[in-house]
């Protein structure tokens, strides 16, 4: 057996690499006579009774007492915590309060020169801070691979099954996975709005996505937005439609891409940046569509691994693998 | 504070209040996605309308869609409809 092959039996769980093959060997049935099995029976039901009988039981009756007691005063003791917590907080726009040092006021007053972005926010998290971003769209990705391993109508791949049994085991998995078919297909209501609907919404993601180091949004929110479309979209005319366009082909190399992009991207900026090189991405006029260098197209990035993923999520829910 | 603030919040606080005593799974979601679009306008009063953006697109929509497509996958909707089909209450639909 060729390491290879020893591997992929391990990786199917038909062998351990330390004991060879896993085998059950069937056991004699433990026969009892009648009457003892009887005593069994009674005396079983007799505790399951006793312990189940709320009127009587004691212990039921305090522990649910205390339980509903105790939950509302840990519950008020949570609260009061947390309202002295905020009490103690200093007060909204006062100027000399602990987080008001240097690091707040060079975002302000040299943000809009060292980033080009009109949208602080957008200038902090995709410029100062874009590797935080950048991991948050890692998680993204790998919540995504996540639901995937525990959603996935998985093809049934028994050993010694033969080509056709995995066939029907792989689409009764589907079938069984695939809960649309109990549901009313083709809703007129819905197809009406939604076919308003749809295109608007996604053309305001996009426009968040493309406005972000102008005007609030940005990757995140239209990415959000877009994917929500989607979601609506596919609600209202099928698998069929949405698969045209979105299959898991298109979410690999989506994501594939824009991480990728992303990471390089960043790497070099953060390498001249550190290097005090020039790094030769001109920052634009403030306030134009095309400026602020690296933001745009790390907005779009970030952007398009939200609106995979939102999607995705909702497509492994409803039908476990596309 | 303003009047109108005052009143989202206190529509905030009975939200949060009602989603736990809410019998039935299906009112609680949708109570929390009226929750998340309260809490959207506050961000926007608060000054933070990137927040407020990502809360109405996330925490309205995509969440609560995900939360009743698991409500499906558990199947705790379809008692609700035999409930309907057995007393013969039309109830609004999904």
């Amino acid at each position: 057996m060729g390491r290879k092959e020893r591997f992929e039996s391990w990786l199917n769980g038909e062998r351990d690499p330390y004991l060879g093959k896993v085998e059950m060997k069937p056991q004699k049935e433990r026969l009892l006579p009648r009457t003892l099995l009887k005593k069994y029976k009674k005396d079983h039901e007799e505790a399951v009774a006793q312990v189940y009988d709320m009127t009587n039981n004691r212990q039921i009756k305090y522990f649910e007492k205390a339980y509903r007691i105790l939950g509302v005063l840990g519950c008020c003791l949570f609260i009061t915590i947390m309202i002295l917590t905020v009490s103690y907080l200093p007060p909204i726009g006062v100027a000399d309060k602990p987080v008001n040092n240097e690091v707040p006021q060079r975002y302000i007053e040299d943000g809009l020169q060292e980033t080009g972005a009109v949208n602080i926010v957008t200038g902090m998290i995709l410029d100062y801070r874009a590797f935080d971003t950048f991991g948050e769209s890692n998680v993204l990705f790998v919540a995504t691979i996540t639901v995937l391993i525990l959603l996935r109508a998985l093809p049934g791949h028994g050993g010694g099954k033969g080509k056709e049994e995995a066939d029907t085991a792989k689409e009764e998995a589907r079938q069984e996975a695939n809960d649309r078919i109990y549901e009313p297909k083709n809703d007129v209501i819905l197809q009406r709005v939604a076919f308003f609907l749809v295109p608007m919404i996604i053309i305001f993601g996009i426009y968040v996505i493309l406005n972000g180091h102008l005007s609030p949004g940005g990757g995140f929110s239209g990415g959000a937005i877009i994917g929500s479309g989607l979601i609506l979209y596919l609600n209202a005319f099928g698998f069929s439609k949405t698969e045209r366009l979105f299959t898991e082909k298109t979410y690999k190399g989506v994501c594939f891409c824009a991480l990728t992009f992303y990471c390089f991207a960043k790497s070099y900026s953060f390498f001249t940046g550190a290097n005090h090189l020039e790094s030769g991405i001109p920052l634009g006029t403030p306030g134009a569509i095309l400026s602020s260098g690296l933001i745009l197209p790390l907005n779009i990035c970030v952007g398009l691994v939200v609106a995979c993923t939102m999607y995705t999520f909702y497509v492994m829910f409803r039908k476990g693998g596309f | 504070m303003t009047v109108f603030e005052c009143l989202l919040l206190v529509f905030l606080v009975m939200c949060a209040i009602s989603v736990t005593l809410s019998k039935n799974l299906l009112n609680s979601i949708i109570i929390y996605m009226s929750y998340s679009l309260v809490m959207s306008i506050i961000w926007i009063i608060l000054e933070s309308p990137d927040l407020a953006i990502t809360e109405a697109a996330v925490g309205a929509g995509v969440t609560s869609v995900l939360f009743f497509v698991t409500l499906k996958k558990i199947h705790a909707i379809e008692r609700e409809d035999s409930d309907k089909e057995s007393s013969g209450q039309q109830k609004g639909g999904e």
